[in-house]
């Protein structure tokens, strides 16, 4: 039976890898880091989870001990952030090559400089094409059940990609909030013992991460993306049986108050939350207004978004990371691809918000809607535009 | 839904305030959110955390811009922290201090409704330490009630182990010896 709980949502997500059994957790245990490895080491050295902790001397070999292992067929989960992200980049595109089914909670944080550790998507949309399935969760229940839901999506034999479960960093990681908690069984139910595809066993010698020569290069990162695009149906049928197991049900995409919306908001991450209470707010008002957030990131839903924003007048799309150089953050330059390619004529405009740890408030959307509303009506150009900049 | 927010030195516990009244409150079945105010942790540096109590699920991200209760675990901080920004005018401001209640909205200004409690005193009797999170938790149950009495004792022994007593103690003498004026 689950249990309800109040608990800090790193240690929700650790509780989740030690739900999952993992076999090995390789991390660089120093800022920027959060309590989910610290958590894991206690449960590791007191002896709850049977499990090597490896204790690197960086990132980029946190990734590599990670490749690793994975390859060795034991399960492995990782946790990074920020900088640490950063410096993990060159091994994350080694991994998804490599079909390895790892398990990685980052926590958004900006990247320097100016030196900041706090909260944006910064770090993560440096990372957006590393080829790994990467999901965005709200609130700690959903670290919680993402986590969990990462591996069984990572191991299942038509998948055998690396997954990212993305957390606001602060935000949601530094936060104590009641969740609820699955017990062993329950969680053995949804997702057995991990049997790998293939491993490096010594009884059977196999070669793993080949030289890829320009006659095969292009066909092995095909076959890569297909498998990333695959996901997508394996994705929703683990949220199906998680629906089932747990009673929480989850879609690539989730709306709030959207069917009669002329206006809709579009974010990701913790800010949905904010977002909908904004609405509640703004609807009293009498102002037609709702939401559509991201949950799956990679691969992107694009069926689901576009049956989302189906009929409304207007996107106002949060941006919490910048694309310096461009005209939008890196999501809306995204989605206007999409609806161009798609032929849909939707007004966009593009806010950059909550850089860095700044603050996003119910007052900012209601800012972000006035504006929006202003320059659709002008019929403008779409436009981007930081949010609350002290000038 | 119930805002708070804890006004403190980096070392004198105000996240584990926030963070103890959550669990109480969660474990009473409420919702609740308890964070620390993300700044760089230096040891006696001012510092915030903020703590939400609601009957129904809490949706919000946000600060806590404008509390119905303000915390203050440090009685140098009254004068110098502006701990009364944003307090509704009905809410209360529960402060640890050896002063008058008088003199202690003097300080802050905030001229509302008002608990005080010596809890710098009790901790360093009752503790040994001059730590007052946990004493000051028994002047919020006082001033504000939010949580019944029982629910502390379990986050108080997860937490504090085998001092869980001692802290339950402080807690228990800041209660009966808050004074409140309205």
């Amino acid at each position: 039976m689950a249990r309800r709980v109040g608990l800090e949502v790193s240690l929700a997500c650790a509780e989740a890898a030690k739900l999952a059994n993992v076999d090995v957790i390789a991390a660089y245990p120093i800022t920027p880091q959060t309590h989910i490895v610290e958590h894991l080491a206690e449960l590791v050295a007191d002896g709850h989870l049977d499990a090597e902790f490896v204790p690197v001397e960086s990132e980029h070999s946190a990734m590599s001990a990670c490749v690793g292992s994975s390859a060795a067929g034991a399960r492995t989960f990782t946790s990074s952030s920020s900088q640490g992200l950063a410096l993990m980049h060159e091994i994350l595109f080694i991994a998804s090559a490599m079909r390895l089914p790892i398990v990685m909670a980052v926590a958004n944080r900006a990247l320097s400089g100016p030196l900041n550790i706090w909260n944006d998507h910064s770090d993560i949309m440096a990372e957006r094409d590393i080829g790994w399935v990467q999901t965005f969760a709200e609130n700690g229940q959903e670290v919680l059940d993402l986590t969990l839901h990462a591996f069984k999506v990572a191991e299942d034999a038509r998948v055998c990609l690396p997954v990212i479960v993305n957390m606001d960093g602060f935000l949601l990681t530094h936060v104590i909030e009641p969740l609820l908690m699955p017990d062993q069984a329950e969680v053995d139910a949804y997702l057995p013992a991990f049997a790998p595809q293939q491993r490096l066993d010594i009884s059977k010698p196999i070669s793993m991460g080949m030289v890829g020569m320009p006659e095969v290069y292009t066909e092995a990162k095909k076959a890569t993306l297909e498998a990333l695009l695959g996901s997508y149906e394996v994705v929703k049928e683990h949220w199906a049986g998680m629906a089932e197991q747990f009673g929480r049900s989850y879609k690539p995409i989730e709306t709030y108050r959207a069917e009669d919306a002329e206006v809709l908001f579009v974010t990701m991450g913790s800010l949905g939350e904010t977002c909908m209470t904004a609405i509640d707010e703004m609807r009293e008002q009498g102002l037609k207004v709702g939401s559509v957030r991201i949950r799956l990131w990679r691969p992107f839903p694009v069926e689901d978004f576009l049956a989302a924003i189906k009929g409304a007048g207007g996107l106002i799309v949060i941006d919490r990371a910048l694309s310096p150089g461009v005209p939008a953050g890196p999501v809306a330059t995204e989605l206007m691809g999409l609806l161009y390619a798609k032929g849909l004529k939707v007004p966009v405009h593009n806010f950059v918000a909550g850089l860095g740890g700044r603050d996003v408030t119910r007052e900012d959307f209601k800012k972000m809607l006035q504006k929006a509303k202003d320059a659709f009506a002008a019929g403008g150009e779409m436009t981007c535009e930081m949010v609350g900049v002290k000038e | 839904m119930i805002e708070v927010r804890f006004h403190g030195r980096g070392g004198q516990g105000a996240v584990t305030s926030a963070e103890l009244m959550a669990l109480a409150a969660i474990a009473e079945g409420k919702y609740a959110q308890a964070f620390p105010s993300f700044g760089p942790e230096r040891r006696g540096a001012p510092v915030q955390a903020f703590l939400r109590i609601s009957d129904t699920p809490i949706r919000l991200r946000e600060k806590i811009y404008a509390p119905d209760v303000v915390v203050v675990l440090d009685p140098s901080l009254l004068a110098t922290a502006n701990v009364k920004a944003g307090l509704k005018p009905g809410g209360t401001l529960v402060a640890n201090s050896a002063k008058p209640v008088s003199a202690v909205r003097g300080e802050c200004g905030f001229g509302g409704r008002t608990a005080v409690a010596d809890a710098s005193k009790i901790a360093e009797e009752e503790l040994g330490v001059p730590i007052t999170n946990t004493t000051m938790l028994g002047a919020v149950m006082k001033a504000v009630g939010l949580i019944e009495p029982s629910s502390i004792n379990e986050p108080l022994k997860e937490r504090f182990g085998r001092i869980a007593e001692k802290n339950r103690r402080a807690l228990e003498r800041a209660f009966a010896e808050t004074i409140i004026e309205e």
